[in-house]
């Protein structure tokens, strides 16, 4: 007699009891640290996340030798050719140090504060939603590692997404290729900014800029830090193509910065900390600086300090020489004793007399 | 059996068949579990359905409406689980799938690789329409079908369907 047909009525039972677990685990919601989430929910991530932590370890495991194998053969030529990018890099660096300096200190006379991403964890991607119309990444870290529901999710490259949902040794990722993703963005170089979210197609758009703004292929965009949840400056992408969308605004398509599709560990920003820009090794700043910063059109006589050979006064001179005055340039007296100091020490450092900041830019984040 | 006078196929292709309990459970979970996290290495593996496919070969194969329609529901709430969208998104999208296909089942000879191909490419196409339709009408989500995409990602299936059809032939149980 047929197995199913002898023990009906277990059977019934069994397919009545399940469909009513089934049922309450649907509508119940259980609560965890990070809120409440449904019971079927849970049971499912929590079933599958080992099995998968093992699948992706082991293939780890099994490429890295062979991996091992392969770099070992081609080291010397990779050595040689990383030997001459580097000297090529220090000299980049080097340039890119001053610029940076000079940043630092302009933001420093401005009052500006930023968030500043003070401790990340790297974790592994271990699976995904196995849908194309729901861009989620599962991670190998959760409450347990002090991961937190809305953390941004970012690589070296650029950033991938935010937590979603955390379980004690899983997260949830949504991708900022999901068309519920929404990233507050800066164009790089117009300083235009829009949301950036995803589509059922997985590809990534910038929304509301404005149709009558020029934004060319090619420019980068970054994190305006607007959302509350990236920090600013991070890469988003670039624009591969701008035309003209429907409601007055640009239809703009975006080239991840990240390879979003071949994701295999990233890093969790667990701790931003908003900071104002570390100005202790680019010296002091002169009076001469700030008044050419804020009345940029005052000719350079009469902001000049009285002595002629003052290091504030020249960069102040070299704008009045232009037709158009240019923000303060760096200061010449880093840290050198041999030069004279500025004739004022920078008042910008104190708290209370900060100048007030540009309208929008140099509004520090929540 | 029943349908044997409304249909156009031969006795042999009205055959109903069952399938062990393992294999009816275990099966689905094996490979919506593969396509949730394959993806991360081999990324090309996002663009199948395993659970539409089940669902589909099921509800051929057992021949039986009521069947088709719950093994389509619950390989599609199997595939919810995995996602951030509310459950029944796949859930519904995969009911009518499995109704359907259960439905034609009856009528037509679904043995035949051609006629399987025919059978995944257009029920995939209607899956998506559900599941397009369910985000656009019911979740208010600006939903746009790309659709050289949605053919590619049909016919990919639809091969995938032919192989995994004709493996899983062997574990029929004939009624």
């Amino acid at each position: 007699m047929n197995v199913l047909s002898r023990h009906k009525n277990t059977v019934v039972l069994t397919t009545v009891l399940l469909a009513q677990l089934l049922a309450l685990a649907v509508q119940v919601k259980r609560q965890t640290a990070e809120g409440p989430v449904r019971v079927i929910r849970l049971v499912a991530v929590s079933s599958l996340a080992p099995f998968e932590r093992l699948f992706i370890h082991t293939g780890e495991s099994v490429r890295g030798v062979w991996a091992n194998y392969i770099d070992l053969r081609n080291v010397r030529r990779e050595n040689l050719r990383l030997k001459a990018e580097s000297g090529q890099m220090r000299l980049d660096r080097a340039r890119e140090q001053e610029d940076a300096r000079q940043a630092r200190r302009l933001q420093a006379l401005l009052g500006f504060k930023e968030q500043w991403i003070d401790a990340t964890v790297a974790a592994q991607v271990i699976g995904t939603s196995g849908s194309e119309s729901s861009n989620l990444l599962y991670l190998d870290k959760g409450t347990k590692d002090g991961i937190r529901s809305d953390m941004p999710v970012i690589t070296p490259d650029g950033i991938v997404g935010k937590v979603l949902t955390v379980y004690d040794e899983t997260a949830q990722v949504l991708m900022i290729s999901d068309p519920t993703s929404g990233v507050g963005a800066t164009l790089a170089n117009s300083r235009l900014k829009g949301i950036v979210n995803g589509t059922s197609g997985g590809e990534l758009r910038l929304n509301y800029i404005m149709g009558d703004e020029t934004v060319r292929p090619g420019e980068a965009l970054v994190t305006s830090g607007g959302d509350r949840v990236f920090p600013k400056g991070l890469p988003i992408g670039t624009v591969v193509n701008v035309s003209m969308g429907r409601n007055l605004f640009l239809d703009i398509k975006l080239k991840p910065a990240v390879d979003l599709d071949r994701l295999e560990e990233v890093l969790i920003v667990t701790e931003q900390k908003p900071r104002a820009p570390d100005t202790t090794d680019l010296g002091s700043i002169g009076a001469a600086d700030i008044l050419a910063q804020h009345l940029p059109g005052v000719p350079a006589s009469s902001v000049a300090p009285p002595q002629p050979s003052s290091a504030a006064a020249a960069p102040v001179t070299a704008h009045a020489e232009g037709s158009k005055p240019k923000p303060a340039a760096p200061v010449p007296a880093h840290g050198d004793a041999s030069k004279p100091k500025p004739a004022v020490p920078a008042p910008a450092h104190a708290e209370g007399s900060k100048p007030k900041p540009a309208a929008g830019e140099g509004t520090p984040p929540q | 059996m029943r349908a044997a006078n409304l249909s156009y196929t031969s006795r042999e292709q009205v055959e109903v068949y069952r399938f062990s309990w393992p294999l009816s459970v275990g099966l689905p979970i094996l490979l919506v579990g593969l396509q949730a996290f394959v993806p991360v290495r081999l990324h090309f593996f996002r663009i199948f359905d395993f659970g539409l496919l089940l669902t589909v070969f099921f509800a051929v194969s057992r021949r039986s409406q009521l069947s088709g329609l719950l093994t389509g529901a619950a390989i599609g709430l199997l595939q919810d689980c995995f996602t951030h969208t509310p459950f029944g998104v796949f859930g519904i999208a995969k009911t009518l799938v499995g109704y359907g296909a259960s439905s034609i089942g009856i009528r037509i000879d679904v043995e035949n690789p051609g006629s399987r191909f025919l059978l995944v490419f257009f029920f995939y196409g209607v899956h998506q329409a559900v599941v397009v339709a369910i985000e656009r009408e019911l979740m208010g989500q600006s939903v746009h079908l790309n659709l050289g995409h949605e053919a590619g990602a049909a016919v990919c299936n639809s091969v995938m369907a032919v192989f995994l059809f004709a493996y899983l032939n062997r574990f029929k149980i004939r009624i």
